[in-house]
């Protein structure tokens, strides 16, 4: 990596800024009003970097989750991440040690910069995937590191501020609906797993093992109609 | 929580995500076919699997008080509202956060 490709990546990773400082200052900021030291939101997004698998972190430090809770809800929050990397496994190929970076820094953003960018002409593209990748991670880190200090020096009310977590899935739900043309896996996820809750009660959030049990076995039995063609909406037909 | 506790939560959680951003490329890595069934978990767990979140995330919910209820719900649907209207996800994450907030210290 050089300065070139730094210079070369940062004007595509702007749109990455913008949403990385806001988002990892609320991080921060949920952090700090928890009750927990700035240093820990820069630890988090050092080692973790995920942006809704620090928001859930955020609740699970809040109740001392057991580890096992923590690492089954980080596990299937994180599962998406799978497709990601099926689709860049031939883009990081020949980078050496920096592959392993590429793949700890495969966020949701950092893959859809990678999936779409152009390498400019005349600059690395190895070094510029790996500039693009580090640029991100460093915006991650200043935003968490701002919200936490300002969350730990400013002292008002934040009761309410961890709906920030829910708000950020409501986000992601709203772009997976628009993106895809079958809604099934959706309503048998908020299905599944309210009869879970109802059964099982909420403490722990215990209610969501059954109910991923029940999602992947919903979603096995589905297969054969969600991968076969796309029905005509009503009145398609007229159209 | 002690500082140890602290760190052995942010360590599994790190160790995970790491582990999940890593599985395709430990199993796949080598080339040939990818097996079908996982690209298909691939392509339809994660909408359900968020699904599954919102509802988690609503789980204290309570139909006693509107307190219970109505300022997650408010909240929510102005959330959905302003991301279809202007698919910008610092405005929608940090509005219906600010909006949440006053309806739970304010309003309720």
């Amino acid at each position: 990596m050089n300065r070139k490709s730094l210079a070369a990546a940062f004007p595509h990773t702007v749109p990455v800024l913008m949403g990385y400082l806001s988002i990892g200052i609320v991080f921060g900021w949920m952090l700090s009003a928890a009750g927990f030291h700035p240093v820990w939101s820069a630890v988090m997004s050092v080692t973790i970097y995920a942006g809704s698998g620090q928001y859930l972190g955020v609740q699970l430090l809040a109740i001392a989750a057991p580890l096992a809770d923590a690492a089954f809800l980080t596990l299937i929050l994180n599962f998406r991440h799978l497709v990601y990397g099926l689709s860049m496994l031939e883009k990081f190929q020949g980078m050496g040690w920096r592959k392993l970076y590429m793949i700890f820094s495969l966020t949701d953003e950092t893959y859809a910069l990678l999936a779409g960018v152009q390498v400019p002409e005349g600059v690395n593209e190895k070094d510029f995937y790996f500039s693009i990748a580090l640029l991100d991670h460093l915006y991650w880190i200043a935003g968490s590191i701002i919200g936490a200090v300002a969350g730990a020096l400013i002292t008002i009310n934040t009761e309410g501020i961890d709906f920030a977590m829910t708000a950020l899935f409501l986000v992601i739900a709203v772009e997976q609906w628009q993106s895809s043309e079958r809604h099934a896996p959706v309503f048998l996820g908020a299905a599944g797993t309210l009869a879970c809750l109802l059964i099982f009660g909420p403490d722990n959030g215990r209610f969501l093992i059954p109910a991923l049990a029940i999602l992947v076995t919903g979603l096995l039995l589905m297969r054969p109609r969600l991968e076969g063609p796309i029905p005509l909406p009503k009145g398609g037909a007229a159209q | 929580m002690t500082v140890l506790q602290i760190a052995a939560l942010v360590a599994v959680m790190a160790v995970v995500t790491f582990l999940t951003r890593a599985l395709p490329f430990l199993l796949f890595g080598r080339g040939g076919e990818h097996p079908k069934v996982v690209l298909y978990l691939g392509r339809f767990l994660p909408p359900a699997v968020i699904a599954m979140l919102i509802v988690y995330c609503y789980r204290s919910t309570s139909f006693g008080a509107p307190s219970g209820w109505a300022p997650g719900l408010i909240a929510g649907l102005a959330v959905v509202e302003l991301h279809v209207w202007k698919k910008n996800n610092m405005l929608s994450i940090v509005g219906g956060t600010i909006l949440y907030m006053v309806l739970v210290q304010a309003v309720f």
